[in-house]
């Protein structure tokens, strides 16, 4: 379970604080998944970040599994991130120098493990098993995002995080992501937050979380 | 171990898609790692080539050498050793003449090396042709020539040499006499005859200095070093010197050491340049893997893990750049032992040394890592949330890593400066040297970024946007102006040396002597005057006279007496005590002469009979005495105490060919005492020159007629190849400041196709874009050299003022060369890309994104 408690965030623009996230009290419970919607400039990508413990509430506290995130040093959230949660971004961010094959791998060796046939099975999964030794510049948008997918589920993590998932990709290419992500989804019995402007999409969510000016205004599943 | 197998998978692959800018960077270090790999090898090799031919170097185990022929006392000691049972002797008398060719008409000085008995007593010196060596200590009547003589005299085997009263046909040439460097042989040939002939050479008079050597060999050689230790305190009485084999080998070892590790510094430049591009090279490759940094970080990756991936792919680059620096170090000694042959007086012998390609490795390694760490860390403050945002800053707190690292980077260059120079102060203040150099070039560089960002300068577009690339997000500007500075510093510093060495013996005045005659005895001055005057020739100056003289006393202690150390705690130099003194007499001071206290010449005043003489002393043997004026020193002439009184301390310019005094008596004071002359004369040609040393050879063999013009030839010789040795090191720094310029260029490739496709979008023609590059690099090169020659004149102004005692001089064109040279070559190399570049459509590399 992930509960966020009264958590604000405040940044520095131009030498005056802006908050960009007041308040937020919400827990997430296993197996849900929950769709952040709101206009852009409402904080939901923030408040991904403070959920997945990329960054840390100037206000309030975020526990993963019972662990206040903010007891822990740089390190000790790099761990609980390797060990349980998995990420899928808008601008994909494979890393551009390994193939397709090497990016899902990376996961499962930073944890120790020995890759195996995970990573391929992974890729045949999503469409790409003729594709394994290309690397990111050699492919689609469309392509890099489900080698996105395939990472993210490498490591069967029990919370998976997606910040606007098909946010730059064409409808059609959107849609088969979408559809990959909750099968995929569905099969590992992942909770899935997923920040996103699509209503279609969020409206398959089994509960929706609505910011805007950086507060709580809507949560279908409170 | 997995863990470790997935750092190298991820070193490795990470460094996959920059493997070009990664490979010109492993070849910044591997100029560095084969320069000093090939010093440190070729030390290493000479090193052991003296330890093996120890007793060749000497000839002998045991060596007694005096400036005269042996007193009985000290022949006593000598013949003691020679009786040990087994003991073997030889004897040989050294001392300089002129010889004749009469069928040529030439004249050289030359060193005459009379033998007698089995000399050298290890190995036997080859000669051409063969086997010729024994029979001169036999006594053979025949003289064997270096085989320099022959080619300077225009001689060939069979042809007759005149020395003094001898003629004699050179039998044959000597390859190589025990303990000689070839290149000395330039200066005073050898001509080796039997003993048995110096009463028919006759030169052996008064004033003469020769060597009179008793070589032994001893049954058991390791007695040799105790023998000398033992019998030197009785011999130093009696102006015998002695010395083992062992203590010659050190002697030498000890200076192919210092120069080994003098070359070894200099080489270290090179490795540190390299390692200043590293660190100038991975700020930008990092600069370039944020994105990467913050996913791996996104995916549970360690700031730890993160930094040793990067590390690691530092430290494999140095790896392989040390690996091919170091073949390429082991590599040149194949080349080099014959470049330095003729300075070293054993055969070398040449072997591949693979510790020395391990050290290479190793420093390697510790160069990329060393450098690396602190644009590096720059990995630890990339926030995983700058996957998800764009507008993440990086976060900025006070690393405390940052300043361990910029401590582990100065402690390591001191540590290796420090082993590399052998000695920790040497080693600490060639750290603090290399690192205010590189202090003075990075404010330079540093300034002009900050000058153009501030205040860009009123240009046309294309020089003004040249300029301003200098100080974009990315560029290297800094670091190529360091390494280029350091390289343009370090060849710029041996042009103003190599310039102000020679200087000293070539700048003419006009009345200078070229031809300069020793040991004229009086009764043939005369006659030697007249010679002169009627070959036209004009003496420059009066002819002068030398009293040779030894120091009895100082302030009426003995020299025996004196105590070890000088008032001021120094050591007292044995040398000034007990060496030989050519001393003269004269009124007047010499246009190379500064009087810096008393008076002189000394008032004439009524003095009474017994009053002691005065003298006038040079300044450095002064202060070695610990005399000043009105200081007294008794001095042995010629078995004659004189009894003497400083009335002056003098200044004295030894880099010129004049005849110049430790000593000046007044005049009235040795007139009576045996001395000889020396004439100085100005003669115009070469051939005037040789003609007039074929006439006074043959009318007055005992004077020696040396041709200064030469002399200076062969000092030149030598300071070129001495120059060139260091200037071959050097030039591996300049080759790394290249390398860095290439690696810079390399770096900014990206950034530059991008802007430069653009630009032509908006309309930019090709002669602009080049005009662009063209500003940008002629402003990089023009700072760094400008910077670089201008560390190079203070820094040659200092060695001329401090180390070689010289007036300072500036070669105006050499260093515009230099200068250009280094500009030159940064602009091609940036104006090269930007035509690659420019040559794209930019269509297609605007679609490519």
């Amino acid at each position: 379970m992930i509960e966020a408690n009264g958590v604000t965030r405040t940044y520095l623009s131009g030498g005056r604080p802006l908050t960009v996230l007041e308040d937020i009290t919400l827990a997430i419970r296993p197996g849900e998944f929950v769709a952040i919607v709101g206009p852009s400039g409402s904080g939901k990508t923030t408040l991904l970040g403070l959920l997945a413990g990329l960054d840390l509430p100037t206000r309030g506290s975020v526990r993963v599994d019972g662990t206040d995130l903010a007891a822990l040093d740089e390190d000790g959230r790099a761990r609980i991130r390797r060990d349980r949660i998995g990420f899928v971004f808008q601008s994909f961010q494979l890393i551009p120098t390994l193939t397709a094959l090497e990016n899902v791998e990376v996961p499962l060796e930073l944890r120790g493990e020995r890759p195996g046939d995970r990573a391929r099975d992974l890729l045949a999964r999503v469409g790409l098993a003729g594709r394994l030794d290309h690397y990111p510049a050699q492919l689609s948008g469309g392509e890099q995002q489900r080698v996105a997918l395939a990472r993210a589920f490498s490591t069967r993590p029990r919370y998976l995080f997606a910040d606007e998932p098909t946010g730059s990709l064409d409808t059609a290419t959107g849609r088969e992501v979408e559809r990959l992500l909750e099968e995929l989804n569905a099969e590992a019995g992942t909770t899935l937050v997923l920040v996103t402007h699509e209503a279609e999409l969020a409206s398959r969510a089994s509960r929706t979380v609505r910011l805007s000016g950086g507060r709580l205004v809507e949560d279908t599943g409170a | 171990m997995r863990r470790l197998g997935f750092l190298f998978a991820m070193a490795w692959r990470e460094g996959r898609a920059a493997r070009t800018r990664l490979l010109v960077l492993a070849a910044g270090i591997a100029a560095g790692v084969a320069a000093l790999v090939a010093v440190n090898a070729l030390a290493k090799n000479v090193r052991d080539s003296v330890a093996a031919q120890s007793q060749a170097l000497l000839g002998a185990d045991l060596r007694f050498a005096s400036g005269r022929p042996l007193p009985d006392s000290a022949a006593r000691v000598v013949d003691s050793v020679l009786a040990l049972p087994g003991a073997e002797g030889a004897r040989v008398v050294t001392f300089g003449a002129m010889a004749l060719a009469p069928r040529t008409g030439g004249v050289r000085p030359v060193t005459v090396t009379a033998v007698e008995g089995p000399f050298p007593l290890y190995g036997t010196p080859a000669t051409a042709p063969a086997g010729l060596w024994p029979g001169i200590g036999r006594g053979n009547r025949a003289a064997l020539v270096d085989s320099a003589l022959l080619g300077a005299l225009d001689l060939a085997v069979g042809d007759t040499l005149a020395i003094g009263g001898l003629r004699i046909a050179i039998a044959g040439a000597v390859v190589r006499y025990p303990g000689d460097v070839s290149l000395a042989s330039g200066f005073s040939p050898r001509v080796v005859v039997p003993a048995s002939l110096l009463d028919e050479i006759d030169l052996l008079g008064f004033g003469s200095r020769a060597q009179y050597e008793t070589f032994v060999r001893l049954a058991d050689p390791a007695e040799a070093s105790p023998a000398a230790e033992r019998l030197r305190p009785a011999l130093r009485e009696l102006r015998v010197r002695v010395r083992s084999a062992a203590e010659q080998e050190e002697d030498t070892a000890d200076a192919f050491e210092r120069l080994g590790r003098f070359l070894g510094l200099v080489a270290l430049v090179a490795l540190l340049l390299g390692g200043l591009g590293t660190a100038s090279a991975v700020r930008v490759l990092i600069a370039q893997k944020l994105d990467t940094v913050a996913t791996l970080r996104c995916l549970g990756a360690g700031t730890g893990l993160v930094f040793a991936i990067y590390l690691l792919q530092a430290g494999l680059l140095g790896a392989l750049g040390g690996l091919a620096g170091g073949l390429i170090g082991v590599g040149l000694q194949l080349v080099v032992p014959r470049m330095i042959a003729a300075f070293v007086p054993v055969d070398l012998i040449v072997t591949a040394g693979w510790g020395a390609l391990g050290a290479g490795v190793a420093a390697g390694v510790w160069v990329a890592a060393a450098f690396a760490l602190l644009p590096l860390l720059a990995v630890r403050r990339v926030s995983p949330l700058a996957a998800l945002r764009r507008d993440v800053e990086p976060v900025r707190r006070r690393d405390p890593l940052r300043l361990a690292a910029v401590v582990v980077l100065a402690l390591s260059v001191a540590g290796v400066a420090w082993w590399q120079a052998g000695e920790w102060k040497i080693g600490l203040g060639y750290a603090a040297a290399v690192g205010a150099a590189l202090l003075v070039l990075w404010l330079v560089a540093a300034g002009l970024v900050r000058l153009v960002r501030r205040r860009p300068p009123a240009l046309p577009y294309p020089w003004r946007q040249g300029l301003a690339n200098l100080q974009r997000p990315g560029n290297q500007t800094i670091a190529v102006v360091m390494a280029l500075g350091f390289g343009a510093f370090l060849l710029a510093t041996l042009v103003l040396v190599q310039h102000n060495l020679l200087r000293r013996f070539t700048a003419g005045d006009g009345a200078r002597a070229n031809v300069v005659l020793f040991d004229i005895q009086p009764d043939q001055l005369d006659d030697v005057r007249r010679i002169l005057r009627e070959s036209g020739t004009p003496e420059v100056g009066g002819p002068v006279p030398i009293v040779p003289m030894r120091l009895r006393a100082i302030k009426g202690v003995t020299v025996r007496d004196l105590p070890d150390t000088l008032p001021t705690g120094e050591e007292r130099g044995g040398w000034a005590l007990r060496r030989e003194y050519r001393s003269t007499w004269r009124d007047t001071l010499t246009a190379t002469e500064r009087l810096l206290a008393g008076r002189w010449p000394p008032r004439p005043a009524n003095r009474p009979a017994d009053a002691p003489v005065r003298v006038a002393v040079e300044r450095d043997i002064a202060q070695e005495l610990d005399v000043d004026v009105g200081g007294r020193i008794t001095w042995d002439v010629q078995g004659v105490p004189v009894e003497t009184e400083v009335a002056a301390i003098r200044e004295v310019d030894w880099g010129r060919f004049e005849p110049n005094f430790f000593v000046v008596f007044e005049s009235g004071s040795l007139e009576r005492a045996p001395h000889s002359w020396v004439a100085l004369a100005d003669v115009a040609g070469p051939a005037d020159r040789g003609r007039l040393q074929q006439r006074l050879v043959e009318q007055h063999p005992n004077v020696a007629v040396i041709d200064v013009t030469q002399v200076v030839e062969r000092i030149q010789e030598i300071v070129d190849r001495v120059v060139f040795a260091v200037r071959f090191l050097a030039l591996f720094s300049l080759a790394t400041g290249i390398v860095v310029l290439a690696g810079a260029v390399a770096a900014s490739r990206m950034a530059r196709i991008r802007e430069t496709a653009l630009l032509r979008t908006l309309g930019g023609t090709r002669a602009q874009l080049l005009r662009v590059a063209a500003g940008e690099y002629l402003a990089l090169g023009g700072l760094a050299a400008l910077a670089g020659c201008g560390l190079a004149l203070v820094a040659g102004w200092q060695l001329a003022d401090r180390v070689f005692q010289t007036p300072y001089g500036v070669p105006p064109v050499p260093l515009l060369a230099l200068a250009a040279g280094v500009v030159g070559l940064t602009v091609l190399g940036g104006v090269l890309q930007a035509a690659a570049i420019a040559r794209r459509r930019p269509r297609e590399v605007l679609a490519g994104e």
